[in-house]
Protein backbone atom coordinates (compact mmCIF):
# COMPACT_ATOMS: atom_id res chain seq x y z
CA UNK A 1 0.00 0.00 0.00
CA UNK A 2 1.60 3.62 -1.14
CA UNK A 3 1.83 5.74 2.21
CA UNK A 4 2.50 8.94 2.84
CA UNK A 5 3.89 10.95 6.65
CA UNK A 6 1.53 11.77 8.23
CA UNK A 7 1.72 14.83 11.15
CA UNK A 8 -1.01 15.90 13.79
CA UNK A 9 0.50 18.60 15.86
CA UNK A 10 -0.92 21.06 17.95
CA UNK A 11 0.45 23.93 20.13
CA UNK A 12 0.34 21.93 23.57
CA UNK A 13 1.76 18.33 22.07
CA UNK A 14 2.28 16.15 19.31
CA UNK A 15 -0.62 14.51 18.64
CA UNK A 16 0.21 11.82 15.90
CA UNK A 17 2.81 11.07 13.43
CA UNK A 18 3.51 8.05 10.94
CA UNK A 19 2.81 6.60 7.90
CA UNK A 20 -0.61 7.22 6.83
CA UNK A 21 -2.70 5.89 3.77
CA UNK A 22 -5.87 8.12 3.81
CA UNK A 23 -6.56 10.88 5.89
CA UNK A 24 -10.20 12.41 5.76
CA UNK A 25 -10.68 16.10 7.29
CA UNK A 26 -13.04 18.37 7.33
CA UNK A 27 -11.92 21.75 5.20
CA UNK A 28 -13.67 24.95 5.24
CA UNK A 29 -14.76 24.49 1.52
CA UNK A 30 -15.73 21.06 2.61
CA UNK A 31 -15.29 17.09 2.97
CA UNK A 32 -11.31 16.52 1.98
CA UNK A 33 -10.18 12.93 1.37
CA UNK A 34 -6.40 12.51 0.61
CA UNK A 35 -4.71 9.64 -0.68
CA UNK A 36 -1.02 9.31 -1.74
CA UNK A 37 0.58 11.90 -4.33
CA UNK A 38 -2.35 14.84 -3.51
CA UNK A 39 -1.76 18.11 -5.12
CA UNK A 40 -0.39 20.92 -3.00
CA UNK A 41 -2.97 21.90 -0.81
CA UNK A 42 -3.37 23.91 1.95
CA UNK A 43 -6.93 25.01 3.67
CA UNK A 44 -8.15 25.80 7.01
CA UNK A 45 -9.97 23.53 8.61
CA UNK A 46 -13.56 23.27 10.60
CA UNK A 47 -13.90 22.22 13.84
CA UNK A 48 -14.78 18.47 13.30
CA UNK A 49 -13.30 14.93 13.16
CA UNK A 50 -9.75 14.09 11.44
CA UNK A 51 -9.62 10.18 10.38
CA UNK A 52 -6.42 8.62 9.57
CA UNK A 53 -6.32 5.23 8.10
CA UNK A 54 -2.57 4.30 9.06
CA UNK A 55 -0.47 1.30 7.18
CA UNK A 56 -2.28 -1.44 8.71
CA UNK A 57 -5.36 -0.10 7.59
CA UNK A 58 -6.65 0.90 11.14
CA UNK A 59 -8.82 3.77 11.45
CA UNK A 60 -7.34 6.75 13.89
CA UNK A 61 -10.02 9.90 15.12
CA UNK A 62 -9.03 12.47 16.24
CA UNK A 63 -11.20 15.46 17.29
CA UNK A 64 -9.57 18.86 16.13
CA UNK A 65 -11.16 22.33 17.23
CA UNK A 66 -10.12 24.07 13.75
CA UNK A 67 -6.99 24.55 12.52
CA UNK A 68 -5.12 24.34 9.23
CA UNK A 69 -4.03 21.59 6.80
CA UNK A 70 -0.98 21.27 4.81
CA UNK A 71 -1.37 18.56 1.64
CA UNK A 72 1.94 17.78 -0.23
CA UNK A 73 2.20 14.43 -2.30
CA UNK A 74 4.36 12.82 0.41
CA UNK A 75 3.28 15.07 3.56
CA UNK A 76 0.51 15.75 5.57
CA UNK A 77 0.89 18.49 8.34
CA UNK A 78 -2.42 18.90 10.58
CA UNK A 79 -1.79 21.99 12.76
CA UNK A 80 -4.57 21.75 15.34
CA UNK A 81 -5.94 24.52 17.18
CA UNK A 82 -6.57 23.43 20.87
CA UNK A 83 -8.63 26.37 21.67
CA UNK A 84 -11.96 27.02 19.52
CA UNK A 85 -11.38 29.93 17.32
CA UNK A 86 -12.63 32.76 15.63
CA UNK A 87 -13.24 36.52 15.42
CA UNK A 88 -15.72 37.27 17.66
CA UNK A 89 -14.41 34.63 20.13
CA UNK A 90 -10.66 36.23 19.64
CA UNK A 91 -12.46 40.04 20.43
CA UNK A 92 -13.78 38.86 23.61
CA UNK A 93 -10.46 36.90 24.83
CA UNK A 94 -8.80 40.88 23.35
CA UNK A 95 -11.35 42.47 25.55
CA UNK A 96 -10.69 39.93 28.79
CA UNK A 97 -7.19 40.97 28.70
CA UNK A 98 -7.32 44.32 28.34
CA UNK A 99 -10.13 44.81 31.29
CA UNK A 100 -7.39 42.62 33.67
CA UNK A 101 -5.24 45.28 32.62
CA UNK A 102 -7.39 48.39 33.48
CA UNK A 103 -8.62 46.42 36.80
CA UNK A 104 -4.73 45.65 37.55
CA UNK A 105 -4.24 49.12 37.41
CA UNK A 106 -7.25 50.11 39.64
CA UNK A 107 -5.33 48.47 41.77
CA UNK A 108 -2.23 50.76 42.23
CA UNK A 109 -3.49 52.62 45.25
CA UNK A 110 -3.83 49.63 47.28
CA UNK A 111 -0.73 48.57 45.86
CA UNK A 112 0.93 51.92 47.25
CA UNK A 113 -1.03 51.70 50.34
CA UNK A 114 0.69 47.95 50.53
CA UNK A 115 3.81 48.82 50.25
CA UNK A 116 3.84 51.83 52.18
CA UNK A 117 2.36 49.38 55.08
CA UNK A 118 4.98 47.01 53.98
CA UNK A 119 7.49 49.88 54.85
CA UNK A 120 6.41 51.06 57.91
CA UNK A 121 6.42 47.44 59.28
CA UNK A 122 9.88 47.27 58.13
CA UNK A 123 10.99 50.17 59.81
CA UNK A 124 9.01 48.93 63.19
CA UNK A 125 11.34 45.93 62.95
CA UNK A 126 14.18 47.85 62.55
CA UNK A 127 13.66 50.06 66.09
CA UNK A 128 12.66 46.34 67.87
CA UNK A 129 16.05 45.32 66.43
CA UNK A 130 17.82 48.13 68.14
CA UNK A 131 16.65 47.96 71.43
CA UNK A 132 16.76 44.44 71.45
CA UNK A 133 20.88 45.29 71.32
CA UNK A 134 20.61 48.14 73.23
CA UNK A 135 18.98 46.15 75.93
CA UNK A 136 21.59 43.58 76.09
CA UNK A 137 24.24 45.69 75.89
CA UNK A 138 22.59 47.00 79.09
CA UNK A 139 22.68 44.39 81.02
CA UNK A 140 26.08 43.28 79.92
CA UNK B 1 23.73 35.82 77.54
CA UNK B 2 20.32 34.87 76.39
CA UNK B 3 19.16 32.35 78.74
CA UNK B 4 19.02 28.44 77.69
CA UNK B 5 15.17 28.95 76.93
CA UNK B 6 15.25 31.63 75.17
CA UNK B 7 18.02 29.93 72.52
CA UNK B 8 15.37 26.88 72.58
CA UNK B 9 12.50 28.82 70.97
CA UNK B 10 15.01 30.57 68.19
CA UNK B 11 15.90 27.15 67.53
CA UNK B 12 12.86 25.63 66.55
CA UNK B 13 11.50 28.63 64.75
CA UNK B 14 14.48 28.27 62.39
CA UNK B 15 13.80 24.53 62.21
CA UNK B 16 9.84 25.66 61.06
CA UNK B 17 11.18 27.97 58.50
CA UNK B 18 13.15 25.53 57.37
CA UNK B 19 11.16 22.48 57.39
CA UNK B 20 8.89 25.15 54.86
CA UNK B 21 11.84 26.37 52.96
CA UNK B 22 12.91 22.55 51.88
CA UNK B 23 9.25 21.41 51.11
CA UNK B 24 9.20 24.46 48.62
CA UNK B 25 12.81 23.27 47.04
CA UNK B 26 11.22 19.79 46.92
CA UNK B 27 8.14 20.86 45.11
CA UNK B 28 9.95 23.11 42.65
CA UNK B 29 12.71 19.92 41.87
CA UNK B 30 9.47 17.36 40.73
CA UNK B 31 7.72 20.61 39.04
CA UNK B 32 11.17 21.59 36.96
CA UNK B 33 10.59 17.90 34.90
CA UNK B 34 7.13 18.53 34.25
CA UNK B 35 7.59 21.88 32.85
CA UNK B 36 10.37 20.59 31.01
CA UNK B 37 7.72 18.25 29.44
CA UNK B 38 5.45 20.28 28.35
CA UNK B 39 7.93 22.78 26.68
CA UNK B 40 9.80 20.36 24.62
CA UNK B 41 6.08 18.97 23.56
CA UNK B 42 6.08 22.24 21.62
CA UNK B 43 8.70 21.95 19.71
CA UNK B 44 6.87 19.99 16.70
CA UNK B 45 4.06 22.53 16.50
CA UNK B 46 6.47 25.07 16.12
CA UNK B 47 8.90 23.10 13.04
CA UNK B 48 5.53 21.99 11.47
CA UNK B 49 4.69 25.91 11.29
CA UNK B 50 8.60 26.99 10.04
CA UNK B 51 8.01 24.32 7.51
CA UNK B 52 4.04 25.73 6.14
CA UNK B 53 5.60 29.27 6.65
CA UNK B 54 8.86 28.44 4.35
CA UNK B 55 6.62 26.75 1.85
CA UNK B 56 4.02 29.71 1.56
CA UNK B 57 6.84 32.16 1.57
CA UNK B 58 8.56 30.15 -1.41
CA UNK B 59 4.98 29.58 -3.07
CA UNK B 60 4.22 33.06 -3.41
CA UNK B 61 6.95 35.51 -3.21
CA UNK B 62 5.58 38.89 -4.38
CA UNK B 63 2.96 38.90 -1.60
CA UNK B 64 4.15 40.39 1.87
CA UNK B 65 2.06 39.59 4.94
CA UNK B 66 1.72 43.15 7.18
CA UNK B 67 4.01 40.81 10.26
CA UNK B 68 6.79 40.68 8.21
CA UNK B 69 7.55 44.18 6.82
CA UNK B 70 8.64 46.91 9.23
CA UNK B 71 7.11 50.05 9.14
CA UNK B 72 9.70 52.25 7.55
CA UNK B 73 12.72 53.39 9.33
CA UNK B 74 10.96 55.85 11.90
CA UNK B 75 9.89 54.24 15.23
CA UNK B 76 7.41 56.02 17.11
CA UNK B 77 6.24 53.53 19.35
CA UNK B 78 7.48 50.20 20.94
CA UNK B 79 5.60 46.97 22.04
CA UNK B 80 6.57 44.85 24.79
CA UNK B 81 5.25 41.55 26.20
CA UNK B 82 6.64 40.47 29.42
CA UNK B 83 6.17 37.47 31.11
CA UNK B 84 6.87 36.77 34.80
CA UNK B 85 5.87 34.82 37.38
CA UNK B 86 2.60 35.58 39.52
CA UNK B 87 4.52 34.20 42.81
CA UNK B 88 7.63 35.29 44.32
CA UNK B 89 10.46 33.66 46.61
CA UNK B 90 12.55 32.68 43.52
CA UNK B 91 15.60 34.58 44.05
CA UNK B 92 16.20 37.28 41.59
CA UNK B 93 14.43 36.00 38.31
CA UNK B 94 12.08 38.59 38.01
CA UNK B 95 14.31 41.72 38.75
CA UNK B 96 17.12 40.63 36.80
CA UNK B 97 14.14 40.14 33.53
CA UNK B 98 12.63 44.21 34.82
CA UNK B 99 16.31 45.56 34.32
CA UNK B 100 16.59 43.74 30.96
CA UNK B 101 13.75 44.86 29.91
CA UNK B 102 14.99 48.37 31.47
CA UNK B 103 17.52 48.69 29.90
CA UNK B 104 16.02 47.98 26.26
CA UNK B 105 13.43 50.33 27.13
CA UNK B 106 15.48 53.08 28.11
CA UNK B 107 17.32 52.85 24.40
CA UNK B 108 14.33 53.85 23.10
CA UNK B 109 13.04 56.15 25.35
CA UNK B 110 15.90 58.57 24.84
CA UNK B 111 14.86 58.74 20.98
CA UNK B 112 11.60 59.86 22.74
CA UNK B 113 9.82 56.26 21.39
CA UNK B 114 7.05 55.50 23.81
CA UNK B 115 6.48 52.23 24.87
CA UNK B 116 2.81 50.48 25.26
CA UNK B 117 2.94 46.54 27.41
CA UNK B 118 1.22 43.85 27.69
CA UNK B 119 2.19 41.65 30.77
CA UNK B 120 1.74 37.77 31.94
CA UNK B 121 1.86 37.47 35.17
CA UNK B 122 1.24 39.38 38.38
CA UNK B 123 5.21 40.50 39.18
CA UNK B 124 5.12 42.12 35.61
CA UNK B 125 1.83 43.82 35.61
CA UNK B 126 2.90 45.46 39.59
CA UNK B 127 6.57 46.30 38.74
CA UNK B 128 5.46 48.32 35.41
CA UNK B 129 2.58 49.89 36.61
CA UNK B 130 4.18 51.28 39.49
CA UNK B 131 6.65 52.97 37.05
CA UNK B 132 3.51 54.21 34.92
CA UNK B 133 4.05 52.11 31.84
CA UNK B 134 1.37 51.64 29.47
CA UNK B 135 -0.20 48.80 30.01
CA UNK B 136 -2.57 47.33 27.48
CA UNK B 137 -3.62 44.41 28.67
CA UNK B 138 -2.61 41.40 31.54
CA UNK B 139 -3.12 37.76 32.35
CA UNK B 140 -2.44 35.89 35.05
CA UNK B 141 -2.81 33.06 37.01
CA UNK B 142 -1.74 31.09 34.14
CA UNK B 143 -1.18 27.65 36.48
CA UNK B 144 1.18 24.94 36.16
CA UNK B 145 -0.18 23.98 32.75
CA UNK B 146 -0.91 26.90 30.91
CA UNK B 147 -3.32 26.94 27.94
CA UNK B 148 -2.59 28.85 24.94
CA UNK B 149 -6.76 30.20 25.31
CA UNK B 150 -5.57 32.23 28.20
CA UNK B 151 -2.77 33.98 26.15
CA UNK B 152 -4.66 34.47 22.84
CA UNK B 153 -6.18 37.85 23.61
CA UNK B 154 -3.46 39.23 25.29
CA UNK B 155 -1.48 38.20 22.32
CA UNK B 156 -4.22 39.54 19.66
CA UNK B 157 -3.81 43.25 21.67
CA UNK B 158 -0.36 43.71 20.93
CA UNK B 159 -0.88 42.26 17.23
CA UNK B 160 -3.85 44.34 16.45
CA UNK B 161 -2.17 47.56 17.29
CA UNK B 162 1.18 45.91 15.55
CA UNK B 163 -1.62 45.62 12.53
CA UNK B 164 -3.35 49.30 12.68
CA UNK B 165 0.34 50.82 12.77
CA UNK B 166 0.17 51.90 16.30
CA UNK B 167 3.28 50.35 17.67
CA UNK B 168 6.30 49.59 14.75
CA UNK B 169 8.53 46.75 16.80
CA UNK B 170 7.37 44.06 19.06
CA UNK B 171 9.54 42.41 21.72
CA UNK B 172 9.15 39.24 23.94
CA UNK B 173 10.79 39.48 27.18
CA UNK B 174 11.17 36.17 29.31
CA UNK B 175 13.48 33.95 31.36
CA UNK B 176 15.42 31.62 29.28
CA UNK B 177 15.55 28.14 30.75
CA UNK B 178 19.24 26.88 29.98
CA UNK B 179 19.54 25.00 32.34
CA UNK B 180 18.32 23.78 36.35
CA UNK B 181 21.46 26.49 37.74
CA UNK B 182 20.76 29.18 35.21
CA UNK B 183 18.43 31.42 33.64
CA UNK B 184 19.02 34.28 31.26
CA UNK B 185 16.43 36.96 31.08
CA UNK B 186 15.74 37.53 26.91
CA UNK B 187 14.53 40.32 25.10
CA UNK B 188 13.74 39.15 21.47
CA UNK B 189 12.26 41.05 18.92
CA UNK B 190 8.64 39.48 18.03
CA UNK B 191 7.54 41.58 14.88
CA UNK B 192 8.59 42.66 12.51
CA UNK B 193 8.87 38.58 11.99
CA UNK B 194 12.69 38.28 10.96
CA UNK B 195 13.17 37.17 6.92
CA UNK B 196 13.00 33.73 6.37
CA UNK B 197 16.19 32.47 4.66
CA UNK B 198 15.06 32.19 0.57
CA UNK B 199 17.88 29.98 -0.24
CA UNK B 200 16.64 29.01 -3.54
CA UNK B 201 13.47 29.48 -5.54
CA UNK B 202 12.97 26.14 -7.05
CA UNK B 203 10.51 24.50 -9.36
CA UNK B 204 7.36 26.99 -9.87
CA UNK B 205 4.73 25.11 -8.11
CA UNK B 206 1.81 26.41 -6.16
CA UNK B 207 -0.62 25.41 -3.85
CA UNK B 208 -4.56 25.23 -3.90
CA UNK B 209 -5.51 28.11 -1.22
CA UNK B 210 -8.87 27.70 0.32
CA UNK B 211 -10.09 29.68 1.16
CA UNK B 212 -6.98 32.02 -0.15
CA UNK B 213 -3.57 32.90 0.31
CA UNK B 214 -3.53 36.06 2.14
CA UNK B 215 -6.10 34.77 5.07
CA UNK B 216 -4.27 31.57 5.35
CA UNK B 217 -0.76 33.30 5.50
CA UNK B 218 -2.39 35.73 8.43
CA UNK B 219 -3.33 32.20 10.26
CA UNK B 220 -0.46 30.54 9.84
CA UNK B 221 1.23 33.58 11.66
CA UNK B 222 -0.97 34.28 14.46
CA UNK B 223 -0.96 30.95 15.26
CA UNK B 224 2.89 31.29 14.78
CA UNK B 225 3.63 34.29 16.80
CA UNK B 226 1.34 32.28 19.75
CA UNK B 227 3.37 29.49 19.90
CA UNK B 228 6.46 31.70 20.20
CA UNK B 229 4.35 33.19 22.92
CA UNK B 230 3.56 29.95 24.66
CA UNK B 231 6.46 28.72 24.44
CA UNK B 232 7.95 31.72 26.40
CA UNK B 233 5.81 31.06 29.05
CA UNK B 234 6.64 27.46 29.66
CA UNK B 235 10.43 28.48 29.15
CA UNK B 236 9.45 31.02 32.27
CA UNK B 237 7.98 28.41 34.07
CA UNK B 238 10.67 26.22 33.79
CA UNK B 239 13.31 29.16 35.30
CA UNK B 240 10.46 29.57 38.02
CA UNK B 241 10.64 26.59 39.23
CA UNK B 242 14.24 26.30 38.63
CA UNK B 243 14.84 29.60 40.67
CA UNK B 244 12.44 28.60 43.20
CA UNK B 245 14.40 25.08 43.83
CA UNK B 246 17.90 26.85 44.15
CA UNK B 247 16.85 30.02 46.31
CA UNK B 248 15.27 27.48 48.61
CA UNK B 249 18.04 25.37 48.78
CA UNK B 250 19.99 28.31 49.83
CA UNK B 251 17.50 29.39 52.84
CA UNK B 252 17.66 26.39 53.62
CA UNK B 253 21.37 25.76 53.90
CA UNK B 254 21.37 29.52 55.50
CA UNK B 255 18.64 27.82 58.22
CA UNK B 256 21.05 24.77 59.18
CA UNK B 257 23.77 27.15 59.63
CA UNK B 258 21.94 29.23 61.70
CA UNK B 259 20.54 26.49 63.68
CA UNK B 260 23.89 24.99 64.15
CA UNK B 261 25.36 28.15 65.48
CA UNK B 262 22.68 28.56 67.72
CA UNK B 263 22.76 25.14 68.78
CA UNK B 264 26.34 26.08 70.11
CA UNK B 265 25.09 28.79 72.04
CA UNK B 266 23.01 26.89 73.39
CA UNK B 267 25.01 24.46 74.94
CA UNK B 268 27.63 27.02 75.99
CA UNK B 269 25.03 28.55 77.92
CA UNK B 270 23.73 25.37 79.55
CA UNK B 271 28.03 24.83 80.58
CA UNK B 272 28.41 28.12 82.05
CA UNK B 273 24.57 27.62 84.22
CA UNK B 274 26.08 23.75 85.49
CA UNK B 275 29.72 25.20 85.97
CA UNK B 276 28.23 28.25 88.02
CA UNK B 277 25.60 25.84 89.70
CA UNK B 278 28.80 23.89 91.09
CA UNK B 279 30.89 26.60 91.96
CA UNK B 280 28.23 27.76 93.91
CA UNK B 281 27.53 24.35 95.61
CA UNK B 282 31.59 23.95 95.79
CA UNK B 283 31.75 27.82 97.80
CA UNK B 284 28.63 26.70 99.65
CA UNK B 285 29.99 23.50 101.12
CA UNK B 286 33.21 25.03 102.11
CA UNK B 287 31.50 27.64 104.14
CA UNK B 288 29.79 25.37 106.17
Amino acid sequence: MKTFQCDIVSAQAEIWSGQAAQVFATGVSGELGIYPRHTPLITQLKPGPVRVVDESGEEQFFFCGGGIVEVQPHIVTVLADTAMRGEDLDATAAQRAREEAERELADRTEALEVAEAQAKLAEAIAQLQALERLRKTVKR
Amino acid sequence: MASGKEITTKIKSVENTKKVTSALEMVSASKIKKSQDLMFATRPYARMMLRIIGHLGKANPEYRHPFTVAHGPEVKKVGYIVISTDRGLCGGLNTNLFKAVLADMGQWQKDNVAVSMVTLGKKASAFFKNINVEIAGHAQELGEKPQIEDLIGAIKIVLDKYREQEVDRVFLAYNDFVNTMSQKPRVDRLLPLPDTDDEDIRDIWDYIYEPDAETLLDSVLVRYIESLVYHAVLENLASEHAARMIAMKSASDNASELIDELTLAYNKARQAAITQEISEIVGGAAAV
